[in-house]
Formats: C-alpha cells, sequence, structure tokens
C-alpha cells in the first residue's frame, strides 16, 4: 500500500507541476458551463435539478479524459523512464494502480470544481440533493471507466497522439453501446444476452440512468469490473512492450 | 562468501537473433567490472536482465543471494541501477526526484531528507536541486541518475554507460566517484571507452555477438596484444641494416619491421608470446657497438585487443548465421 501511495504521490504531483492540470481544469469547467446552460438549457427546463449537466458528461469525459490519460504509460515509455520505474523494487500492479488512482482522484478533483453549479441549483430552487449526490458518485465511476481505457491503450503506444485518438474512439464505442449504432451491429448474429450485456455497458444509458439519481447496484459492478479487467489487461500490455 | 553477483548461463533471445547466449560470470565486493563490446553486443541487454527488467529467456542471475527471477523484489532492493541515458522525470526537480526514488526505496522522513542530502554532496548537484531535470546539461542529469542509484547505498551497483557523452572534467569526475564506491560494493559498468576501463576497472570481461569473448584485468587483457613487450628501435641507416639480420636471428623474437626515411631507420621487433626482450635487444646492440638513437619498450594496448578479438568472434558469428 505505501508504495502504491507514493508512485500516486509523485504521479499527482507531476499534473500540477505542469500546465496540464490547470489547463484541463479550466477548459472542463469551461465546457461544463456550456454544456449545462447553452445546450442544456437549464434555466429553459425551469427545474432544480442538475440533470441537464450530468446528461453531458460523457461526451465531455470523452474528449477530456483522454488527454489525461494519453502520457500515462506513452510518455514513460518514450522518455526511458518505464526502465527506471520497473527495475526499482516496486510490483507492476502498484505501478499501473498508482498512476490510476493518480489520474482519478485528479479527474474527481476536477469534477468537484462544479460545485458552483450545485449551489447555483440551491440557491434558485429547492432540489434534490440526494440526487444530485449520487448523480456526483455515478459520474465519478464512470470517469473511472473511461480512464481505464485510457491507461491501457497509453500502455500499448510510445506515441501519445495515437493513444489519444485511439481512446476516444474505444471510449466512443462504449459511449453508444447502447443505441442503434453499436447495437445493431451485434443484432445481427450475436445471441441475446451478449447484446444485452453490452447495451448494459453504455456509458450513455448508465449516466442517464444515473442523473436520475438511480444507482444501481449493477451499474457499480459493471463500472468496477471494467475499470479491474482493463488495469489487468494494462499490466499485461505493460509488461509485454516496456522494452520495445 | 558467495559472490554479490552471480550470473549463471544467461541466454535472451529476440525471435530468432539472439541477443545475449550463455553468459556467466560473477563480481565480487569490490570488484569493479568493465563490460566491454561494440555496440548491439549484448551489454545492455544483460544489465537489464540482471535488474530485473528484461525476463532471461534462460538462465537467471543472483543478486546477494537473491535471484532475481524468483525474488525480484528483494533483489531489486540490493541494486543501484543507472540505465542508459539516465532517465529521469523531465518535469520534476532533481530534488523532488531524489525524494519519490528514496521513497520508493522505503526511506522515509528525516531518513530519506539525510540520505538525499548526502547523494547530492556526493555528486555534488547542490547548485541544481531546484531546477527542473529537462533544463539540466547532460552532466548534470547524469549526476541526477547516479544519485538516484546510490541513495539507498545498494550492495551492487549496475551502470550503462555511465560516462557517454561527457566532456572530459565530468568523466573524470563520475570515474572518481565510482572509484571512492568501488570499495564495499560490487560494480558493474558498461562502456566502450576503453581507457575508463584502465582508469576505473578492476576486471574486464569483453562481449561480441553476445558471447563473453574474454576475461581478465585490463592488464592481462592488454598483454594478448601482439604489441605487447615488443621493442622499437632507431637508429642511422646504415647500423640499421646491419643489425636487421641478427636481430631476426635472436631467439624470442618473432617479426621484424624495418622502415627508412630521411632522418635514419627504425626497427619495430615483435617478441615471441609477449615475453619482454628488451634486454637481448639492448644487449646485441652494445656487443655490435652500433649507436642507438632510440630505444623503447611497447605495451598491449586495450583497444589493439578489444578491435582484435571482436572482430573475430563478429565475423565468427556472422559465418553461423
Amino acid at each position: 500500500m505505501g508504495k502504491i501511495f507514493v508512485i500516486f504521490k509523485r504521479e499527482l504531483g507531476s499534473y500540477f507541476i505542469t500546465p496540464l492540470a490547470y489547463v484541463f481544469i479550466i477548459i472542463f469547467l469551461f465546457l461544463s458551463g456550456i454544456f449545462t446552460f447553452n445546450m442544456g438549457s437549464f434555466f429553459a427546463r425551469n427545474e432544480a435539478d442538475m440533470v441537464s449537466y450530468f446528461r453531458f458528461l460523457p461526451w465531455l469525459y470523452l474528449f477530456l479524459i483522454p488527454a489525461i490519460t494519453m502520457r500515462l504509460w506513452s510518455e514513460e515509455r518514450k522518455q526511458g523512464t518505464i526502465e527506471l520505474l520497473m527495475t526499482l523494487p516496486i510490483s507492476l500492479g502498484q505501478a499501473v494502480i498508482g498512476k490510476f488512482l493518480a489520474a482519478w482522484v485528479f479527474t474527481i478533483f476536477t469534477l468537484s470544481l462544479t460545485f458552483p453549479l450545485w449551489i447555483t441549483v440551491n440557491y434558485l430552487g429547492d432540489p434534490d440533493n440526494g440526487i444530485i449526490v449520487a448523480s456526483y458518485i455515478a459520474a465519478a465511476l464512470m470517469a473511472g471507466a473511461f480512464l481505464a481505457i485510457g491507461a491501457f491503450v497509453s500502455a500499448i503506444s510510445k506515441n501519445q497522439v495515437i493513444s489519444f485518438v485511439v481512446t476516444v474512439v474505444i471510449s466512443l464505442l462504449f459511449v453508444l453501446s447502447g443505441t442503434g449504432v453499436v447495437i445493431d451491429f451485434f443484432r445481427e448474429w450475436a445471441p441475446d444476452a451478449v447484446v444485452r450485456s453490452i447495451s448494459e455497458l453504455s456509458f450513455l444509458s448508465n449516466s442517464e440512468r444515473m442523473s436520475k439519481g438511480v444507482i444501481d447496484i449493477r451499474n457499480i459492478i459493471t463500472y468496477l469490473s471494467m475499470i479491474v479487467c482493463l488495469l489487468i489487461a494494462c499490466a499485461i500490455t505493460v509488461d509485454m512492450k516496456k522494452a520495445d | 562468501m558467495a559472490s554479490l553477483i552471480e550470473i549463471r548461463k544467461l541466454r535472451k533471445q529476440f525471435g530468432a537473433f539472439v541477443a545475449v547466449d550463455d553468459v556467466s560470470f560473477s563480481v565480487d565486493r569490490g570488484e569493479v567490472l568493465g563490460f566491454l563490446g561494440p555496440n548491439g553486443a549484448g551489454k545492455s541487454t544483460t544489465m537489464k536482465m540482471i535488474t530485473g527488467f528484461l525476463t532471461p529467456t534462460a538462465g537467471t542471475a543472483v543478486v546477494s543471494g537473491h535471484d532475481i527471477g524468483k525474488e525480484p523484489m528483494k533483489a531489486k532492493e540490493k541494486i543501484g541501477y543507472l540505465p542508459e541515458g539516465a532517465p529521469a522525470y523531465p518535469e520534476m526537480t532533481p530534488q523532488s526526484f531524489l525524494r519519490f526514488v528514496a521513497e520508493v526505496r522505503g526511506l522515509r522522513g528525516a531518513d530519506r531528507d539525510r540520505r538525499v542530502d548526502e547523494v547530492v554532496s556526493r555528486v555534488s548537484l547542490e547548485s541544481h536541486l531546484y531546477v527542473p531535470i529537462e533544463s539540466l546539461s547532460k552532466g548534470y542529469k547524469r549526476r541526477v541518475g547516479l544519485a538516484q542509484a546510490i541513495i539507498h547505498d545498494p550492495e551492487v551497483l549496475v551502470m550503462d554507460e555511465p560516462t557517454d557523452g561527457l566532456d572530459p572534467n565530468q568523466k573524470f569526475h563520475v570515474r572518481n566517484l565510482i572509484q571512492k564506491m568501488a570499495p564495499n560494493k560490487a560494480t558493474i559498468l558498461s562502456t566502450h571507452i576503453l581507457e575508463e576501463v584502465e582508469a576505473v576497472c578492476t576486471r574486464a570481461i569483453i562481449i561480441a555477438a553476445g558471447r563473453i569473448i574474454a576475461d581478465g584485468t585490463p592488464d592481462e587483457l592488454a598483454s594478448r596484444s601482439a604489441n605487447h613487450n615488443s621493442v622499437l628501435l632507431r637508429l642511422k641507416r646504415e647500423s640499421g641494416t646491419q643489425l636487421r639480420e641478427k636481430l631476426e636471428k635472436l631467439p624470442g623474437v618473432k617479426r621484424v619491421e624495418f622502415k627508412e626515411d630521411d632522418a635514419g631507420a627504425s626497427l619495430h621487433l615483435f617478441s615471441e608470446r609477449g615475453r619482454p626482450i628488451l634486454k637481448d635487444v639492448s644487449r646485441l646492440a652494445f656487443d655490435q657497438r652500433v649507436e642507438v638513437d632510440e630505444i623503447r619498450e611497447e605495451r598491449g594496448k586495450l583497444d589493439e585487443v578489444f578491435r582484435e578479438l571482436t572482430h573475430e568472434a563478429t565475423v565468427k558469428a556472422g559465418r553461423e548465421n
């Protein structure tokens, strides 16, 4: 545990040494505002809730989270620091988890900076704060799933641009997996159970459900198992490709 | 006591290419082993297997009694490693980077700070502690890498080309440092600068095409040179021709190279199996009452041996493939 924390601390610190963290936070908050107020018609809906914010969150994650994860392992391999990291007395698992947790905590921190929105809603009306808390938890879990995809992809390529683009594409598949775009492709030939589990993975339908405050234990298990599986895949990939 | 580093039949294959082939050796405390070889000979690959970065195809390395394959954590704790090019996180400052490595090595709080201070003064890094590593010069980056490698005062120190790309002053500094640390460690360093081996190493291994082709002290290796104990003689032209035949018949002399120029003649006498012949040659010259302008005994040079051996091995490996 101690060593995971050492990795975590270094990684998180690195976000804030470089402009990355600040640029990310500003853009995230700026886009959050646009999505909520302009496209989500926050005022026109005349409801005291944050549905207009959470509904667009998957789309925001889609383009911003790969920007965090693209350097996670790609950079490590490109700079050669992976050789240092892997010859220090830490296990591969500790390194993978430490790095992932740093990215996750950073994203959750950014997410929490949208709190003025929550205050606004409470100032203007009388929202169900339980729903909002549930939505935040769901948003944090979804961020974890996006990050795990990105962590895995960045282990595959040394090139950050490739790792960004591929992460966006794979994440997009997950975002849309509940919609016709992806499902129709599988419905033709795959058994019903498979089709249903794929649509179950959809970030969009999950977040739709959760933005209404429905935290289903199934959703949580879906996200957590996705994170675990992808991190295992990430560790295997790092181990295979570390010396390339 | 068993050696601190024991390499047993180490082999690494990338597809059909054999990078390291059946390499075995051991290094004791106090020894500084110079790992020599042309580029692509398998030096770095061997070091990467010793430090646990690469998994060997066959064979193993045992560091301080811990098998790197079976107990990687314990073995890694005993090793300090400077990878080629001294990689470090560019956005960090040397201070935060060294603290990070110290913490990964299990050092905390005051202990950690004391060790960081110690290695920083050891590699003279005080003036650049708070500058991001990416803006440091090559020499300072290398010092950061060295500091990182010795932060836990390891029993085993492995360095991949520690002085590569440094200026002569920096090289001198790094070599001094290695020599100062050597007595209570087992050290392996790779290099292709041969003077470095003569300056810091107690032992040298020459590796080519993945195989060990020579192993001995730098002096032993140098004495394998054809030049070793050969004698160079300069004299007047007429005495040169006069002496030449007699010298060729002298016991112990294998071959005589004869050159003439305006200033006189020079004779280069190669000795049989590197035995000293200086005395015999000077006695002969004295007996013949020949006036000698200059007489000098040559030492074998490591780089000649290196060239001969690695050339042979590379040609041989090429033929086998």
